[in-house]
């Protein structure tokens, strides 16, 4: 039965009219670990995410929670499956305190709801009718109606946005508490450090489809970078003819440099690099030696143009 | 009630998932408990459920504003039926429809949606909340008719007519609530339920007695649910007659193809 994978998601496609939001999706997220769904605005997440929740129905392909159907299977998987919604969902007059109560009450065994408020550091904020709430405590009052029944599989829509640092951390905090205790996770973000911090494996997404995936590690791969600054308009070419084969060196923004290896940066790169500069008489400037972040890979894979 | 069996939890860790459903009836009891308390810190909503069937009540009774008898006595004896079909209009209809649309508009349709509790769970949740509301206006108006001095006119068998009208009544408002604001914006079903309520209470026979509408519309208005309701509340509670079949007929019929074109129409999100 664990061997089933949390989530399997095969040659996925949803259209809206002539747009597909979803594209040929395929994606498996493993029991017990966490997984980070990464794309831009309009990438298709929230789609993706809905049709796993059982709110919209596949066009084509298919996809399967905890080995179920999540339309036709609907029933078994609600006890077992929590959700939060990327906004919204609460009703704006409740308090905090009675919403989570009445929660743990269509549960056999949830989790005590002044617990778990004191978890998120909502303690003070149970008898606040939820319109009075800031954004980030209706967005934890959220995130803890999602794991109140002690799901085995949460669907996280965006958890963090929004949020300040402390509640950050403490949403972060409570994912790692439920991969710990062995709940699967799939959660979609922005933020690259969340998935990096978080994240077993990571996907991204770009039109509807999956551009890389992998752990984080495996995304950055062993590639190295140095940066350095100095005079704008150097010459480039003259400066990769002296290092080493398969390096490849930019200058953007003018007057910042980019030298890039695919194997980790070692120190004769770093000698090669300070002793063209010498020879040419340019003192290069906060120089720095750099693995690729994911960020990079991100915006490698999506490009860096905005997205409304 | 049982409380639902709590997890203990260390501080520093997690606890295991232990997933589950509760029995339905506990989930049931928890939402309608849920909706009567937002309902009963809702001021419009009490404003329309309560506190204006008691003025009308009150007012029309002691002094003979819109000339329904003769005299106090014959006056309440008339308008405390009609304030009963008042109530379960603006329970079942108005309230249940705007509480409805502003839930579907918020996203807490759709968020329920996801919970163990099911689709058919949370109608049973809203009837529950609707009809306890009902109890509740009616021991107060009864209480409020009785002491304007009140005395029913009704025979053996009055209260069993009486609770069944009513609750075909809260049927077939229930489902042309549902309807509404399954169907539009919530702003739209919000006006719409207020003017519905203004213009039923004005021709359904609550505050201005059916005879007084010409001949020709009488049989048109007693076929509306209001109309219904109130001409069957009326003879039983008021002329002692015994079962009103007609108006109990008309109002299942509301209550048949209200309630299946609501879940024909009805979307969540």
């Amino acid at each position: 039965m664990s061997d089933t994978p949390a989530v399997e998601i095969c040659d996925l496609v949803k259209r809206y009219g002539h747009t597909a939001a979803v594209d040929g999706l395929s994606l498996r997220a493993r029991r017990g670990a966490v997984t980070a769904v990464l794309g831009p605005n309009g990438a298709g997440k929230t789609t993706t995410i809905e049709i796993c929740e059982g709110y919209r129905r596949a066009g084509a392909g298919s996809v399967s929670v905890l080995g179920l159907d999540p339309v036709s299977d609907a029933r078994a998987l609600r006890p077992r499956v929590g959700v939060m919604l990327q906004s919204g969902g609460i009703p704006p007059a409740v308090r905090p305190g009675e919403y989570l109560a009445v929660l743990a009450r269509f549960h056999a065994h949830p989790l005590d709801p002044a617990w778990l408020l004191d978890r998120l550091g909502l303690s003070g904020s149970a008898r606040t009718p939820v319109r009075r709430l800031s954004g980030g405590q209706q967005q934890r009052v959220s995130l803890a109606a999602a794991v109140i029944g002690r799901p085995e599989l949460v669907f996280l829509d965006e958890p963090t946005s929004g949020l300040d640092p402390q509640a950050r951390h403490a949403t972060w905090d409570l994912i790692a508490g439920l991969r710990a205790a062995g709940a699967s996770v799939i959660l979609t973000t922005h933020h690259m450090e969340e998935a990096e911090r978080l994240a077993d494996h990571v996907a991204i997404v770009d039109h509807g489809r999956l551009v890389a995936e992998g752990t984080p590690a495996e995304l950055t791969g062993t590639a190295g970078q140095v940066r350095f600054r100095a005079e704008p308009g150097l010459d480039v070419e003259a400066l990769l003819a002296a290092l080493p084969v398969d390096s490849a060196a930019k200058e953007s923004p003018a007057g910042h440099y980019l030298v890039e290896v695919h194997d980790r940066v070692d120190p004769r790169l770093v000698a090669a690099v300070t002793a063209w500069c010498a020879e040419h008489g340019v003192l290069a400037q906060e120089l720095r030696i750099e693995s690729r972040t994911l960020e990079d890979v991100f915006l490698e894979l999506t490009g860096r143009e905005l997205r409304s | 009630m049982r409380r639902a069996p709590v997890a203990e939890a260390p501080v520093s860790g997690w606890p295991a998932p232990a997933p589950g459903a509760a029995p339905i009836a506990r989930m049931i009891l928890a939402q309608a408990a849920l909706e009567a308390r937002t309902l009963l810190r809702n001021g419009e909503q009490l404003l329309l459920t309560l506190i204006i069937p008691v003025l009308l009540l009150t007012a029309f009774s002691l002094d003979d504003l819109v000339k329904v008898g003769s005299g106090q006595q014959s006056r309440v004896d008339f308008l405390v039926p009609g304030v009963l079909a008042l109530a379960v209009l603006s329970t079942a209809f108005t309230s249940q429809a705007i509480a409805t649309g502003f839930e579907r508009r918020y996203g807490v349709l759709k968020r329920l949606g996801s919970t163990p509790l099911s689709r058919g769970g949370l109608i049973g949740a809203k009837t529950v909340t609707v009809i306890a509301v009902e109890a509740a206006q009616a021991v107060i108006l009864l209480g409020v008719g009785l002491a304007l001095g009140w005395r029913p006119h009704a025979g053996a068998a009055a209260a069993a007519w009486v609770v069944l009208l009513v609750l075909a009544g809260t049927a077939a408002f229930s489902g042309l609530a549902l309807l509404l604001a399954g169907t539009l914006r919530a702003e739209a079903t919000l006006a719409l339920a207020n003017l519905v309520y203004l213009v039923l209470l004005g021709i359904g026979g609550i505050i201005f007695p059916l005879a007084k509408f010409p001949a020709a519309a009488r049989p048109v208005l007693t076929l509306l649910p209001s109309g219904a309701l109130s001409d069957g509340l009326h003879a039983v509670l008021q002329h002692a007659a015994g079962l009103p079949a007609r108006d109990l007929a008309v109002l299942v019929v509301w209550a048949a193809v209200g309630i299946a074109l609501a879940a024909r129409l009805f979307r969540w999100e």
